[in-house]
């Protein structure tokens, strides 16, 4: 009776599995299909052949361009935001000043807030700089915005390193830079490689920043690349099915080689949802 | 030490990069939203002060309340949804083969795009060819729903991906949280001779109630400022039917450049998400929290 009960919660588990992965795994079948087969065979049917060269045509009719901007956007942002956090991190926990907690309290609400109250006067701001349909637009607004997150992560590593740490290094005349960023800075490494990840899935996927921000199809990311570029494939459900694909691989790489830190860094981040 | 580490210069090197950047990026766009409001503006021309028609206005919009009442709708979906990954994440944690692999599976849907979602689930909601409709007609059902282009369907068939987003990360946290639970208590329980329920029920649930508290918070909040996949699959159609509060308000300004109204709204999106955590932390507040 035990054992029955057990397997059919095993089942439970197995069926939410299933709905969870099915759905990447139905599209990953209908990328490497032709119209012809989505829409006359069974959709659950194996293709044929595997039709590779959907990727390759998308590839070279524009994702291509959108992939690598939203390399060098996620890269260069996910740059500014670890090391302002780690100084901000560094400068609330390691240092002495009034002033502080206020500070800390103030990016804690900077998780919370919604971004559609903030968009509008965010556009006229970058409008009356020119930086509108300029790519360091993102750059900067992805940096201001995960912020908050990523200081919430270090934070926690922060308060748990020993004071004796900068005593001793402040005894040998070891200025506080040198402090940062020659002994306290290299001793997060464990902590700044959970927020490079969070950093990477938040600024791969933004959507909205870019869509109001960037008009020209020459700075687009992935994100509202794709969505711009199926709107000329309608049909053409091989060719969306490549493309979406192409926009999840690297974060599900990702996910494959460092899911520990996925999974870690997820759970901290729960303060953002 | 102290001196050095007291030094005010540097500790203004340290911080003033972070604080600037999020007090220019979010907090002054924030405070600018209110102001905004209250003007006449169309994003381009001049501002023209109106005190607070735009405010009265929205007040009286019936777009905008059913636009909240699809965002509130979605909050309550959310909410009660935790029990069901509650009730997963309790077997999920009771020392079960493979768990940690089957969490890692749930969690995937939360590493995609809310672009890629939704393009994934127009094609599976597709009337014809979608692996939705496909399933359903070779149960029987002989007229499957078109979902998406149904305004009486579409609200609730747009809730499914978004449950099908987060469902991951509700289990993640609450395994997380229910694996902190000390053995020796689990083990003092059982050799008392309570049940796999009363100890699921009277000590594993009570335990975790600070963390379950946090996950409503975040739920409910998180729905009121929902848009990205809503704003892809559906735009807020057919005719309003799956409008919310966020993409109503991109709607007003990116679309009619009406910016000087869609601010109005912005910002009262913000009251009402500020107003909406209160509530719920005071609704969901003890007297005192469990220890172990």
């Amino acid at each position: 009776m035990k054992r029955v009960g057990y397997m059919l919660l095993y089942v439970c588990l197995i069926v939410v599995a299933v709905f969870q992965v099915f759905p990447v795994l139905w599209l990953f079948l209908f990328s490497l299909k032709n119209n012809q087969e989505i829409f006359s065979k069974s959709p659950f049917s194996l293709p044929s052949e595997f039709r590779w060269e959907n990727y390759l045509k998308v590839w070279d009719s524009g994702i291509g361009s959108y992939f690598w901007n939203s390399v060098w956007i996620t890269g260069v942002a996910i740059v500014f935001t670890v090391l302002l956090a780690s100084m901000a991190a560094f400068a609330i926990t390691r240092m002495q000043w009034k002033g502080s907690k206020l500070v800390l309290g103030l990016f804690m609400v900077g998780l919370m807030i919604p971004i559609h109250s903030s968009i509008i006067p965010l556009f006229n701001m970058f409008l009356n700089v020119n930086m509108i349909d300029n790519p360091w637009s993102i750059v900067i607004t992805y940096t201001a915005y995960n912020l908050p997150i990523t200081l919430m992560i270090l934070l926690g590593f922060y308060y748990t390193l020993p004071r004796e740490i900068e005593e001793a290094a402040i005894m040998d005349g070891c200025s506080v830079h040198r402090i940062f960023f020659k002994i306290i800075f290299p001793m997060t490494i464990p902590v700044i490689s959970t927020t490079v990840i969070i950093n990477m899935i938040y600024n791969w996927n933004e959507f909205v920043f870019v869509n109001t921000f960037i008009s020209s199809d020459e700075y687009k990311t992935l994100t509202v690349g794709i969505q711009n570029f199926i709107g000329q494939y309608m049909t053409d459900w091989g060719a969306i099915g490549a493309t979406l694909i192409i926009s999840m691989l690297p974060i599900l790489l990702a996910f494959l080689f460092f899911s520990n830190k996925v999974v870690e860094g997820i759970s901290s981040s729960a303060v953002k949802g | 030490m102290n001196r050095v580490m007291s030094n005010k210069w540097i500790i203004g090197m340290y911080i003033l990069p972070a604080f600037l950047l999020i007090s220019i990026f979010i907090f002054i766009p924030l405070l600018l939203s209110g102001y905004y409001g209250l003007m006449d503006w169309d994003g381009i021309g001049a501002m023209k002060y109106i005190g607070m028609e735009n405010y009265f206005n929205a007040i009286q919009d019936g777009l905008f309340w059913q636009s909240a009442f699809h965002s509130f709708m979605l909050a309550l979906f959310s909410a009660v949804s935790l029990i069901v990954y509650l009730a997963i994440s309790l077997v999920l944690a009771s020392k079960i083969k493979g768990s940690n692999l089957l969490r890692k599976i749930y969690l995937i849907p939360m590493l995609l795009s809310s672009v890629a979602i939704a393009q994934l689930w127009i094609k599976v909601f597709n009337p014809s060819n979608g692996i939705l409709n496909s399933i359903l007609v070779s149960l029987g059902v002989d007229n499957p729903p078109a979902w998406l282009a149904e305004p009486a369907v579409v609200l609730y068939a747009i809730f499914i991906p978004i449950l099908w987003q987060y469902a991951g990360f509700y289990i993640l946290i609450y395994y997380a949280a229910l694996k902190n639970i000390p053995e020796s208590i689990v083990e003092a329980a059982r050799i008392d001779g309570a049940t796999p329920f009363q100890i699921a029920f009277k000590i594993k649930l009570p335990l975790i109630m600070g963390v379950v508290k946090v996950t409503i918070v975040l739920a409910v909040v998180g729905s009121l400022k929902y848009f990205d996949l809503i704003y892809v699959m559906t735009g807020g159609g057919p005719n309003g039917a799956s409008e919310v509060m966020a993409s109503y308000m991109y709607k007003l300004a990116f679309s009619s450049n009406d910016f000087g109204y869609g601010s109005a709204i912005g910002f009262l999106l913000l009251i009402i998400t500020l107003i909406v955590t209160v509530v719920v932390r005071k609704v969901t507040a003890s007297k005192e929290e469990l220890q172990y």
